[in-house]
Protein backbone atom coordinates (compact mmCIF):
# COMPACT_ATOMS: atom_id res chain seq x y z
CA UNK A 1 0.00 0.00 0.00
CA UNK A 2 2.39 2.62 -0.81
CA UNK A 3 1.93 6.48 -0.37
CA UNK A 4 1.03 7.55 -3.89
CA UNK A 5 -2.04 6.44 -3.30
CA UNK A 6 -2.81 9.21 -0.81
CA UNK A 7 -2.46 12.03 -3.10
CA UNK A 8 -5.25 10.25 -5.27
CA UNK A 9 -7.75 9.55 -2.00
CA UNK A 10 -6.89 12.87 -0.79
CA UNK A 11 -7.45 14.44 -4.35
CA UNK A 12 -10.56 12.76 -4.98
CA UNK A 13 -11.73 13.19 -0.93
CA UNK A 14 -13.20 16.99 -2.39
CA UNK A 15 -16.81 17.13 -3.34
CA UNK A 16 -15.96 19.67 -5.98
CA UNK A 17 -12.93 18.55 -7.24
CA UNK A 18 -15.00 14.86 -7.92
CA UNK A 19 -17.20 17.13 -9.23
CA UNK A 20 -15.33 18.33 -11.96
CA UNK A 21 -13.39 15.32 -12.66
CA UNK A 22 -16.82 13.25 -12.84
CA UNK A 23 -17.90 16.06 -15.47
CA UNK A 24 -14.55 15.93 -17.29
CA UNK A 25 -15.22 11.40 -17.34
CA UNK A 26 -19.01 12.10 -19.02
CA UNK A 27 -18.87 15.50 -20.95
CA UNK A 28 -15.31 15.38 -22.56
CA UNK A 29 -12.63 17.63 -22.80
CA UNK A 30 -13.76 21.13 -21.49
CA UNK A 31 -12.11 24.46 -20.73
CA UNK A 32 -11.89 26.29 -17.32
CA UNK A 33 -14.55 29.02 -18.37
CA UNK A 34 -17.23 26.23 -19.77
CA UNK A 35 -16.34 24.14 -16.62
CA UNK A 36 -16.97 27.63 -13.69
CA UNK A 37 -20.24 28.13 -15.90
CA UNK A 38 -22.03 24.57 -14.34
CA UNK A 39 -19.90 24.41 -11.15
CA UNK A 40 -21.13 26.85 -8.88
CA UNK A 41 -17.39 28.06 -8.18
CA UNK A 42 -15.59 31.27 -9.48
CA UNK A 43 -13.48 30.24 -11.42
CA UNK A 44 -10.55 30.77 -9.99
CA UNK A 45 -11.65 27.97 -7.40
CA UNK A 46 -11.81 25.90 -10.56
CA UNK A 47 -8.44 26.41 -11.81
CA UNK A 48 -6.87 25.52 -8.30
CA UNK A 49 -8.68 22.28 -8.28
CA UNK A 50 -8.02 21.54 -11.54
CA UNK A 51 -4.27 22.24 -10.55
CA UNK A 52 -4.82 19.43 -8.09
CA UNK A 53 -6.52 17.37 -10.22
CA UNK A 54 -3.06 17.67 -12.36
CA UNK A 55 -1.03 17.14 -10.06
CA UNK A 56 -2.50 14.45 -8.60
CA UNK A 57 -2.68 13.13 -12.89
CA UNK A 58 -6.38 12.59 -12.99
CA UNK A 59 -6.36 15.83 -15.12
CA UNK A 60 -4.36 16.58 -18.49
CA UNK A 61 -3.95 20.55 -19.85
CA UNK A 62 -3.86 21.06 -23.19
CA UNK A 63 -3.19 24.34 -24.55
CA UNK A 64 -4.62 25.63 -27.32
CA UNK A 65 -4.08 29.47 -27.97
CA UNK A 66 -4.75 31.02 -24.93
CA UNK A 67 -7.01 28.35 -24.01
CA UNK A 68 -6.22 25.43 -21.68
CA UNK A 69 -8.66 21.65 -22.94
CA UNK A 70 -8.47 19.83 -19.85
CA UNK A 71 -9.35 16.34 -19.75
CA UNK A 72 -9.88 13.20 -17.65
CA UNK A 73 -6.67 10.23 -17.09
CA UNK A 74 -8.92 7.29 -16.11
CA UNK A 75 -5.92 5.77 -16.01
CA UNK A 76 -4.63 6.98 -13.01
CA UNK A 77 -7.46 5.71 -11.21
CA UNK A 78 -6.50 2.13 -11.46
CA UNK A 79 -4.56 2.23 -8.06
CA UNK A 80 -8.39 3.09 -6.72
CA UNK A 81 -9.83 0.63 -8.91
CA UNK A 82 -7.38 -2.32 -7.91
CA UNK A 83 -8.24 -1.51 -4.23
CA UNK A 84 -10.29 -4.57 -3.72
CA UNK A 85 -7.50 -7.11 -5.59
CA UNK A 86 -4.88 -5.94 -3.83
CA UNK A 87 -6.24 -6.21 -0.40
CA UNK A 88 -7.50 -9.64 -1.09
CA UNK A 89 -3.35 -10.44 -2.12
CA UNK A 90 -2.39 -8.57 1.52
CA UNK A 91 -5.02 -10.80 3.33
CA UNK A 92 -4.39 -13.99 1.39
CA UNK A 93 -0.51 -13.99 2.51
CA UNK A 94 -1.63 -12.61 5.87
CA UNK A 95 -3.51 -15.88 6.24
CA UNK A 96 -0.42 -17.98 5.07
CA UNK A 97 1.49 -16.11 8.25
CA UNK A 98 -1.06 -17.05 10.58
CA UNK A 99 -1.48 -20.55 9.66
CA UNK A 100 2.32 -20.68 9.92
CA UNK A 101 2.26 -19.21 12.81
CA UNK A 102 -0.61 -21.23 14.56
CA UNK A 103 1.53 -24.48 13.71
CA UNK A 104 4.32 -23.03 15.93
CA UNK A 105 1.93 -22.58 18.63
CA UNK A 106 1.50 -26.28 18.77
CA UNK A 107 4.96 -26.94 19.82
CA UNK B 1 -23.87 2.79 -4.94
CA UNK B 2 -26.64 -0.13 -4.70
CA UNK B 3 -25.83 -3.27 -2.82
CA UNK B 4 -24.13 -5.54 -5.97
CA UNK B 5 -21.42 -2.72 -6.41
CA UNK B 6 -20.86 -2.28 -2.78
CA UNK B 7 -19.76 -6.15 -1.95
CA UNK B 8 -17.42 -5.63 -4.52
CA UNK B 9 -15.45 -3.12 -2.37
CA UNK B 10 -15.46 -5.80 0.42
CA UNK B 11 -12.71 -8.65 0.70
CA UNK B 12 -13.56 -11.60 2.36
CA UNK B 13 -11.01 -14.40 2.95
CA UNK B 14 -11.69 -17.51 4.61
CA UNK B 15 -10.36 -20.96 5.47
CA UNK B 16 -10.50 -24.51 7.42
CA UNK B 17 -7.56 -24.16 9.89
CA UNK B 18 -6.79 -27.64 12.26
CA UNK B 19 -7.00 -25.70 14.87
CA UNK B 20 -9.69 -24.73 18.02
CA UNK B 21 -10.60 -21.10 17.87
CA UNK B 22 -9.14 -20.61 21.23
CA UNK B 23 -5.58 -21.00 19.31
CA UNK B 24 -6.66 -18.48 16.33
CA UNK B 25 -8.22 -16.03 19.43
CA UNK B 26 -4.92 -15.71 20.73
CA UNK B 27 -2.61 -15.48 17.22
CA UNK B 28 -5.69 -12.59 16.63
CA UNK B 29 -5.58 -10.45 20.01
CA UNK B 30 -1.88 -11.00 21.87
CA UNK B 31 0.32 -8.13 20.10
CA UNK B 32 3.73 -10.57 20.26
CA UNK B 33 1.85 -13.22 18.39
CA UNK B 34 0.02 -10.53 15.99
CA UNK B 35 2.98 -9.48 15.01
CA UNK B 36 4.58 -12.74 14.10
CA UNK B 37 2.09 -12.91 10.67
CA UNK B 38 0.83 -9.39 10.65
CA UNK B 39 1.96 -6.25 12.10
CA UNK B 40 3.56 -4.61 14.91
CA UNK B 41 1.07 -3.42 17.36
CA UNK B 42 -0.22 -2.59 20.74
CA UNK B 43 -3.55 -4.17 20.13
CA UNK B 44 -5.84 -5.15 23.03
CA UNK B 45 -8.99 -6.74 22.30
CA UNK B 46 -11.30 -4.39 24.35
CA UNK B 47 -14.47 -2.75 22.51
CA UNK B 48 -13.39 1.05 22.47
CA UNK B 49 -9.98 0.92 22.70
CA UNK B 50 -7.64 2.73 20.04
CA UNK B 51 -4.33 0.88 18.67
CA UNK B 52 -1.48 0.90 16.08
CA UNK B 53 -0.56 -1.60 13.46
CA UNK B 54 2.98 -0.35 12.13
CA UNK B 55 4.50 -1.47 8.85
CA UNK B 56 7.90 0.10 7.18
CA UNK B 57 5.06 1.27 4.77
CA UNK B 58 3.22 3.50 7.39
CA UNK B 59 0.76 1.52 9.40
CA UNK B 60 -2.66 1.34 10.12
CA UNK B 61 -4.71 3.08 12.70
CA UNK B 62 -7.58 1.19 14.34
CA UNK B 63 -10.45 0.73 16.67
CA UNK B 64 -11.73 -2.16 18.47
CA UNK B 65 -15.78 -2.17 17.38
CA UNK B 66 -16.23 -5.44 19.14
CA UNK B 67 -14.16 -8.76 21.06
CA UNK B 68 -16.06 -11.40 21.26
CA UNK B 69 -13.59 -14.05 22.90
CA UNK B 70 -13.25 -17.04 20.79
CA UNK B 71 -15.86 -16.10 18.26
CA UNK B 72 -16.16 -12.61 16.73
CA UNK B 73 -13.14 -9.72 16.42
CA UNK B 74 -14.38 -6.51 14.75
CA UNK B 75 -11.98 -3.66 14.54
CA UNK B 76 -11.90 -0.19 11.80
CA UNK B 77 -8.44 -0.48 9.96
CA UNK B 78 -7.79 3.38 8.60
CA UNK B 79 -4.38 3.40 6.06
CA UNK B 80 -3.94 5.62 3.50
CA UNK B 81 -6.58 8.32 4.84
CA UNK B 82 -9.07 5.40 4.02
CA UNK B 83 -11.13 4.31 6.92
CA UNK B 84 -12.32 0.52 6.69
CA UNK B 85 -13.53 -2.45 8.50
CA UNK B 86 -12.20 -5.98 9.59
CA UNK B 87 -14.27 -8.29 10.85
CA UNK B 88 -12.91 -11.66 11.99
CA UNK B 89 -15.67 -14.82 12.37
CA UNK B 90 -14.50 -17.94 14.17
CA UNK B 91 -16.66 -20.89 13.91
CA UNK B 92 -16.01 -24.46 15.65
CA UNK B 93 -15.70 -27.71 13.52
CA UNK B 94 -15.38 -30.88 13.95
CA UNK B 95 -11.63 -30.42 11.94
CA UNK B 96 -10.96 -26.88 14.14
CA UNK B 97 -12.21 -23.76 13.30
CA UNK B 98 -13.61 -22.30 9.91
CA UNK B 99 -11.81 -18.75 9.94
CA UNK B 100 -13.46 -15.79 8.18
CA UNK B 101 -12.03 -12.39 7.38
CA UNK B 102 -14.16 -9.56 5.87
CA UNK B 103 -12.49 -6.42 5.08
CA UNK B 104 -14.97 -3.78 3.84
CA UNK B 105 -13.16 -1.04 2.13
CA UNK B 106 -16.45 1.45 2.04
CA UNK B 107 -18.92 0.39 4.79
CA UNK B 108 -22.18 1.55 3.80
CA UNK B 109 -23.15 2.94 7.56
CA UNK B 110 -20.48 5.15 7.76
CA UNK B 111 -20.74 8.60 5.63
CA UNK B 112 -17.29 9.70 6.48
CA UNK B 113 -15.64 6.38 4.92
CA UNK B 114 -13.11 8.93 4.00
CA UNK B 115 -11.34 11.47 5.85
CA UNK B 116 -12.66 15.18 5.03
CA UNK B 117 -14.64 13.80 2.15
CA UNK B 118 -18.03 14.03 3.84
CA UNK B 119 -20.68 12.48 1.85
CA UNK B 120 -20.52 11.36 -1.46
CA UNK B 121 -17.35 9.01 -1.99
CA UNK B 122 -19.15 5.63 -2.12
CA UNK B 123 -21.56 7.72 -4.29
CA UNK B 124 -18.85 8.60 -6.47
CA UNK B 125 -17.44 5.03 -6.68
CA UNK B 126 -20.50 3.96 -7.63
CA UNK B 127 -21.13 6.71 -10.39
CA UNK B 128 -17.46 6.12 -11.60
CA UNK B 129 -18.09 2.26 -12.37
CA UNK B 130 -21.07 3.63 -14.83
CA UNK B 131 -18.66 6.47 -15.74
CA UNK B 132 -16.02 3.70 -16.80
CA UNK B 133 -18.60 1.28 -17.64
CA UNK B 134 -19.79 3.31 -20.72
CA UNK B 135 -16.60 4.40 -21.93
CA UNK B 136 -15.35 0.82 -22.98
Amino acid sequence: MPNAHDALFRTLADPTRRAIFERLCRDGEQTVGALTARSGVSQPAVSKHLGLLRRAGLVLGRHEGRQTHYSAQRGALSPLIDWTSQMAGFWRSRFDDLEDLLKRMDQ
Amino acid sequence: MNETSNQTRSVVVEREIPHPPERIWRALTQPHLIEEWLMKNDFEPVAGRRFKFSADWGGVDGRVLSAEPNRTLSYTWAAMGLESIVTWTLTPTSMGTHLRMEHSGFPPDREQAYQGAGHGWRRFLGNLEQVLARMD
